[in-house]
């Protein structure tokens, strides 16, 4: 027993050191960028591929030509982060919070492609270290000298960032950065160079994290997203910025999955994930993290007044509306399916920008409410038998219950710290409608959810779903212009005024994030009748990952963004999917290119384009107030 | 098959695309709406799609079928099972098309399973693996091509009870198919043979394996031979750490679908030696079915075929004959025609059965080699796929819908 607690102890700390490498640079990324960069998985997947081909062109047998080739890899995609910096993210800094996000998944769809393009789709299984190609016998177990090699490289380098962050002039600038950016620049520092440097030099690091897993695993198209998850998760657990605590953390996660899987062979799709909620119930901040200093909306433009629609606005909302409920008489039969899929994409939109825009707390594991509300619309269905509207009207409460308890600890959270407690639960409740068999079906899911006789003609359908939908999304429309609403801005504009005008801050966006779930679980309901089956992939990170995009593209800071960026997202993937079999590339420099020409958003840019040409005439008459933010 | 004849292997290409048989194909094409997880699933998919293309070039060179050119609409579900209902119904409705076929993973092929039988459309199913597909939630819309989980678990057992072993170790990715086949395997070994023991049981996640953990959690029950089912990467990572620790050392290993070029030809010279596993020895098949299909593929692609591309294959060519076979494509007429089907695959002359929809296409059981550096199958045989199915009263109870 004892050589078995040993060797898994080992295991442990060898597969930690890769996935220290990339989270640091994700962290050290953040610190001073404030970018969640989802690319960083196409770093590290970028990485190893291209050390798979210049170890193989140097000569894996030499010893210059594998590490020489690891390095070069490293150093070329540091590279490529650094043009990534340059070219798009630099001019979307003065976005809105987390909106750098869209950027950097368009880049993780566009590099998907490109790695399909260059390395083709066999997995790459990498030439072993020279040097490092056998074993030796510990406790009478045979442990590969990689990974011995592997153990040790991660103190290392924690060793070689500490010495850079604490004895260099530039990491004197990251640390400063970390801690206040505006005052750095305020003292003369060049932010440029200085954020430039960063995102590469974080670039490299994943790069690096990548190479170093060439002898010990396969390179394969589906490393990126493998690793961001967990690289976030590692971390949050240390503590934004944190070198230190990142180590920990990583240490803490590759030795709970070594002995997670002796205890618990089947849990390992969930433990990352309940080992974050844990520490972050315990400590908000991480292990190593501090409360940020200063406010956390420390960058991008004032969050603007959201008003009441005006009467041009109302016009063009009831014209939309008028679009919609005309278009079975215009259009063909099928176009119902995609109009149908997209209102209720539209409501799922409009749930998560409720607690991200007015409630201030996004969201990163959104899909979960969705999910629930499917799983409650076929359970209903599977073991009570319900018909479908007693099951439409159940299946939001199971989404809005996982919200009041979810949402109790989120509240409790701000900025990414919360966003990633809502990933864990909603990874938490994935793992349950995955591994629970007997009751969801695991992942083969919940057949036969179809809409009962008189609903299922496609245009009947459509009309319940937009019926519902529009219902739906106004009644959150007033809840954001009702005092309910006002109060929540108020807690996120300036939550301790707010407390001090006795608001009860927390139970309000606690109540927030009950509704939005509700809302989302409505969404999700339609959705399970539409497609007639409900899976796990409803409640996965991507269907989460979808809500933030559309949310972020039509405009965080306006009330009808959410509903224009479902449209545009969802159609823009719909149509990509048809015309192209490399949709991913496309629709990831499509991306790109929205995010750089509107940087508020699809709304939000047009608003504040309408609002410079009001402000340009000559003074207008005081009843025509601001018509920002819509 | 007069037109597998008709077109030998290199007489293909543009030259038989000009033959005026073409031309006088007037009426509209028949449309096959294809559902695939092109861009998840590269691997299998790219071969897939190519050899699928060779059949219908083959199809519509000889004049096509009824008459009529053949059409395949070709759309990628992303591994999503609610996208490949969107893109189902996009493609009755909008492109018209006469039927459906692809799916890769299983939940993917239920989703669309269950839409054909909303819509009763008839969807010829290509590879998910999962049982429940013929069976728990078979219907009279949905047929299957590629051997499944039961019957690639079974052929192996068939080996695995061969062996003196008595305590077993399992590994598999944790989700329907490793579950499944773990399931079905320990059930008929041990009916096979009773005194065997399962010591350990590992379910690392799929695409997530952490390889030297779950091999020590192995070797740490101390197993006589192992029944493993990841594949692709966690496959590559599990050999890589085993090889290096020793746990294949004085040990059988048993193992699904690792004989497949797609995973097996990535192992290269880190191929484990001598496991016992189902697979595609590609090279060495030579029935005259496979050569002139394998002569054609590459003349047409200047690479050899993997499984998917005699997966992609077989399934246009099942189609192609059932339509013959059927005068039409009225869907329900077309039911009737492929239930009892007998068309030749690229393996040899297999049918649909009537009884549960199930292909009679098997699989090659070997072991595992190494030749020149590379993983190769040797001391292979075909196994007959309709030799490990459940009898047609079995199925009775195993298909509600019958």
């Amino acid at each position: 027993m004892i050589d078995l607690i040993f060797a898994q102890t080992l295991n442990g700390l060898a597969s930690a050191s890769s996935l220290f490498l990339v989270a640091c640079g994700l962290s050290i990324i953040f610190g001073v960028t404030r970018i969640v960069n989802f690319a960083h998985g196409s770093f590290y997947m970028l990485g190893a591929y291209l050390a798979f081909t210049l170890v193989t062109r140097f000569g894996p047998a030499d010893v210059f030509g594998f590490w020489g080739g690891v390095l070069v890899a490293a150093l070329i995609v540091a590279a490529l982060g650094a043009i990534v910096e340059i070219v798009i993210l630099r001019r979307i800094y003065q976005a809105p919070e987390l909106f750098q996000l869209l950027a950097t998944f368009g880049l993780v769809l566009m590099v998907q492609d490109i790695a399909l393009g260059i390395w083709g789709p066999e997995d790459k299984l990498g030439p072993r270290a020279p040097g490092f190609k056998s074993f030796v016998v510990l406790m009478g177990s045979r442990f590969p000298t990689y990974e011995l090699f592997l153990i040790v490289v991660g103190p290392i380098m924690l060793g070689l960032l500490w010495f850079l962050f604490q004895k260099t002039r530039w990491g004197t600038l990251v640390r400063a950065a970390t801690q206040d950016r505006e005052m750095v620049g305020a003292l003369g520092v060049n932010q440029r160079l200085l954020f430039t440097s960063v995102f590469a030099f974080g670039a490299g690091l994943a790069a690096l994290g990548g190479a170093l897993q060439l002898p010990r695993e396969a390179v394969n198209l589906h490393m990126d997203l493998s690793m961001i998850s967990e690289a976030f998760v590692v971390v949050v657990v240390g503590g934004l910025g944190s070198v230190t605590g990142a180590y920990l953390a990583a240490v803490l996660i590759g030795i709970i999955h070594a002995f997670g899987i002796l205890v618990f062979p089947k849990i390992t799709l969930v433990l990352v994930f309940l080992v974050m909620a844990v520490v972050l119930v315990i400590k908000p901040y991480g292990l190593m993290g501090e409360r940020p200093v200063g406010s956390a909306h420390a960058h991008g433009p004032v969050e603007p007044l959201l008003l009441p629609a005006s009467f041009n606005i109302k016009l063009i909302g009831l014209a939309a509306l008028a679009v919609l409920l005309l278009a079975p008489f215009v259009v063909a039969d099928h176009w119902l399916l995609t109009l149908t899929e997209l209102s209720i994409f539209a409501l799922f939109a409009a749930s998560l920008h409720f607690m991200m825009g007015p409630g201030g707390m996004a969201s990163f594991g959104h899909a979960a409410y969705f999910g629930l509300g499917a799983y409650g619309a076929a359970l209903a269905v599977k073991w009570l038998g319900m018909p479908m509207l007693p099951a439409l009207a159940f299946a939001p409460f199971l989404a809005g219950i996982a919200g009041f308890v979810f949402g109790w600890f989120c509240v409790r959270l701000s900025g990414v710290y919360l966003a990633m407690l809502t990933l864990a639960f909603a990874q938490i409740a994935w793992a349950t409608a995955f591994q629970w068999v007997d009751v969801t079906g695991g992942d083969n899911g919940i057949l036969g959810i179809w809409p009962a006789p008189w609903a299922s003609s496609k245009l009947v359908y459509y009309y319940l779903a937009l019926a519902i939908c529009v219902a739906a999304i106004l009644a959150l429309r007033v809840v954001i212009f009702a005092p309910f609403g006002y109060a929540l801005r108020a807690g996120r504009d300036s939550p301790l005024r707010a407390e001090a005008i006795g608001l009860p801050v927390m139970r309000i966006q606690w109540i927030a994030f009950i509704i939005a779930a509700f809302a989302a679980g409505i969404a999700g309901a339609l959705f399970a009748f539409f497609k007639g089956s409900v899976f796990p992939t409803y409640m996965a990170i991507p269907r989460s990952v979808d809500g933030l995009l559309m949310v972020l593209l039509g405009g965080v800071q306006t009330v009808s963004g959410p509903i224009v960026g479902a449209f545009a997202f969802m159609g823009l993937q719909e149509q990509l999917v048809k015309a192209t079999m490399y949709w991913r590339f496309v629709l990831g420099a499509s991306i790109v290119l929205l995010v750089i020409l509107f940087p508020r958003g699809l709304v939000g840019t047009a608003l504040a384009f309408a609002e410079r040409r009001r402000e340009a005439e000559p003074a207008p008459p005081v009843t025509a107030a601001p018509e920002l933010a819509r | 098959m007069d037109r597998r004849q008709f077109v030998s292997g290199a007489a293909l290409g543009a030259a038989a695309l000009a033959t005026p048989s073409l031309l006088r194909a007037q009426s509209a094409p028949i449309k096959i709406g294809e559902i695939n997880s092109y861009t998840s699933q590269p691997a299998f998919l790219k071969p897939y799609r190519q050899g699928w293309e060779l059949a219908l070039e083959q199809v519509n060179a000889a004049g096509g079928v009824l008459g009529r050119k053949v059409e395949t609409l070709f759309r990628d579900d992303a591994g999503k099972p609610e996208d490949s209902v969107r893109l189902a119904g996009e493609l009755i409705n909008a492109e018209k098309v006469d039927l459906l076929s692809g799916g890769f993973l299983s939940n993917v092929g239920l989703a669309i399973a269950d839409y054909a039988l909303q819509n009763k459309r008839l969807y010829v199913a290509s590879e998910p693996l999962s049982d429940a597909i013929v069976w728990a939630k078979g219907n009279r819309y949905t047929f299957r091509l590629r051997p499944s989980t039961y019957m690639q678990a079974a052929m192996l057992v068939e080996e695995a009870a061969k062996l003196p072993a008595k305590k077993w170790a399992v590994v598999a990715p944790n989700y329907e198919y490793g579950q499944s086949a773990v399931k079905w395997f320990k059930e008929l070994l041990k009916k096979a043979k009773p005194d065997v023991e399962f010591v350990a049981e590992q379910f690392p996640a799929l695409g997530r394996i952490d390889a030297g953990a779950t091999v020590q959690a192995l070797e740490a029950a101390k197993p006589d031979a192992i029944f493993n089912v990841t594949f692709a990467a966690d496959l590559s990572n599990f050999v890589r750490q085993g090889n290096t620790r020793g746990l294949f050392e004085g040990r059988t290993v048993v193992s699904m679908l690792t004989g497949e070029p797609e995973y097996l030809d990535p192992l290269g010279a880190e191929t484990p030696v001598g496991w016992i596993v189902t697979g595609y020895p590609h090279a060495d098949i030579q029935t005259p079915d496979h050569v002139k299909f394998r002569d054609a593929y590459k003349a047409k692609y200047n690479d050899y075929p993997r499984l998917g591309s005699v997966v992609g294959f077989d399934t246009m060519n099942a189609i192609a004959t059932g339509i013959a076979k059927a005068g039409t494509t009225e869907n329900e007429k077309l039911i009737d025609a492929l239930k009892g089907l007998k068309f030749t695959s690229a393996f040899g002359p297999v049918e649909f059965r009537a009884s549960d929809h199930q292909s009679t296409l098997g699989a090659y059981v070997g072991k595992t080699a190494i030749k020149d550096g590379k993983g190769v199958m040797v001391d292979w045989r075909y196994a007959d796929g309709a030799k490990y199915l459940p009898s047609d009263a079995e199925v009775k109870t195993l298909r509600p819908a019958g």
